[in-house]
This record gives C-alpha cells, sequence and structure tokens, in this order.
C-alpha cells in the first residue's frame, strides 16, 4: 500500500513550500496538546516527517493545514498510547508548560488565560483550539478530531463557558490576584486589542 | 459528565446579562487567538528547516543517519 514520490519535481516543490508555511501552526498546535514546549516540538516534527512521508496521499487542493493538523493529533495520541503514563498527564502537563512557558514580560491576562486553558479537560481545550483560535470550521476540526459536528460544538460551547466560570472566579491556582482579577483584565486588553483586527 | 475540571460557572453571583455575557466571550476569544497567534509568530527553530532539507538531499526520510 506504500505509495512513494509519485509526484512530479514542481508538485513536491509545492508541496514542501506549502508544508513549511504551516510549520509555525503546527507548532502552535503541538504546544497545545502537549506536555511542554520542547517535547511539543519534537511532536511538531515528526508530524512534518510523516507529512512529508505520506506527500503522495494528499489530495492536492485540499485543506493541507486540516490534512496537517490531523497528522500530527494522530501521532500526539498513538505516541501518548504507546509510552505515556496516562491521561492525568494530560491535565497536569499542559498546566506545567503553560506556566513554564510564561513570559514575565507577557500581559498579566494572558498568563491567567494559559492557565484556565490548562484546567480545561484535553478534548475541550483541542475543541476550542482549533476552532477559536486555529481558523478551522467545525465541519474541518471534526475531521481532525475524528468526532462528529455535533460534537465538537457541544465540546467547544462547554470549553467556553469553563473558561469563562474559571477566569471570573479565580479558580486557577495562583497567589495574590483576587477573584475576577482575571476577566477584568482580560476584557481590558481585548478592548485595546479588538480595534485594529 | 466526563469532565471532571468543570467549575460551576455561575455559583452564586447573579447571572450577567446576554449582552455582557456576549462581550466577555468575544474577549475570551480575542485573548485565546492572541495566546495562540504569539506562538505561530515565534521563529521556526532551524531543525525543522534542517529535516525537510534533509528529505530533500534523499528524496525520501526515515530517520537514517
Amino acid at each position: 500500500m506504500v505509495q512513494r514520490n509519485n509526484l512530479d519535481a514542481a508538485s513536491e516543490t509545492a508541496f514542501k513550500r506549502d508544508l513549511v508555511a504551516l510549520i509555525p501552526h503546527l507548532r502552535a498546535f503541538a504546544r497545545t496538546l502537549c506536555g511542554d514546549a520542547a517535547a511539543a516540538d519534537d511532536l511538531a516534527q515528526d508530524a512534518i516527517l510523516k507529512a512529508w512521508d505520506a506527500r503522495s496521499s494528499f489530495q492536492m487542493g485540499t485543506n493541507m493545514k486540516a490534512w496537517t493538523f490531523m497528522i500530527l493529533r494522530n501521532q500526539f495520541y498513538s505516541e501518548k498510547r504507546r509510552s505515556w503514563r496516562q491521561s492525568q498527564l494530560d491535565q497536569e502537563a499542559a498546566e506545567r508548560t503553560l506556566v513554564a512557558a510564561d513570559d514575565p514580560e507577557a500581559p498579566v491576562a494572558l498568563d491567567e488565560m494559559r492557565l484556565a486553558m490548562g484546567m480545561l479537560p484535553p478534548e475541550q481545550r483541542e475543541a476550542l483550539i482549533l476552532v477559536g483560535a486555529g481558523g478551522f470550521a467545525y465541519e474541518e476540526a471534526a475531521d481532525i478530531c475524528g468526532c462528529a459536528v455535533g460534537t465538537v460544538k457541544s465540546r467547544v460551547s462547554r470549553a467556553r463557558r469553563a473558561l469563562h466560570g474559571i477566569l471570573e472566579q479565580g479558580a486557577y491556582d495562583r497567589d495574590g490576584s483576587p477573584a475576577g482579577e482575571a476577566m477584568r483584565s482580560i476584557l481590558a486588553d481585548a478592548e485595546r486589542l479588538s480595534g485594529p483586527r | 459528565m466526563n469532565d471532571p475540571a468543570r467549575p460551576e460557572p455561575f455559583g452564586a453571583e447573579p447571572e450577567p446579562s446576554i449582552d455582557e455575557a456576549r462581550l466577555r466571550q468575544q474577549a475570551i476569544g480575542v485573548k485565546l487567538r492572541q495566546m495562540f497567534d504569539e506562538i505561530v509568530n515565534e521563529p521556526v527553530p532551524e531543525d525543522f528547516l534542517d529535516i525537510l532539507r534533509r528529505a530533500d538531499d534523499k528524496g525520501s526520510v526515515g530517520g537514517q543517519d
């Protein structure tokens, strides 16, 4: 079943150019799935190699971003099934990374958002990232996750509600900032940012 | 159901108005995209480009060498 290299040179060049353009997005998606930034980059590199090796099975003209995200996600879950400890890890690791990736210069609201995202169940976090940040339609996100469109919709809406609740109540582990503080700074930031977009 | 981390979103507080709630959701959306875009905008580490460069040399790649 292994097909190799039946693309002509021009198609290979085009494929590679598109794949390179997707690297930053794949890194970002990997980091939202994965334990830490280094592990996320390993995952993204594996996915890129897989995508490259599978290039002749890619249907030119279809959504390459969705296709590579699906490869990355499958890679993540198959590695996890093989060697990673348990689902608990998702939660803890995400929280740790999101904290570790903290830039001391970053605005407070972004920290709070990272921490709050880390508290979501993995399937909700993933759905919300794909739809809310990755720019995918519900249908595309459903393809990527291998589930029904309705499932994605309900995960996204539960994730939004949960995030709101976490941010509103300051229910994350953090010293010092009182409940409601996070939501206030997020609102203030959004107001500032929403102009140019 | 199967989401243990789910908080009680609107516990004791009075529910915000629809407009207010929408505004908050929009703000969360903006922040979420900002968080993701921040990673997208990071410079790509050299090794990412290396693996594809190596793929170029061989036509096929797969962890040899």
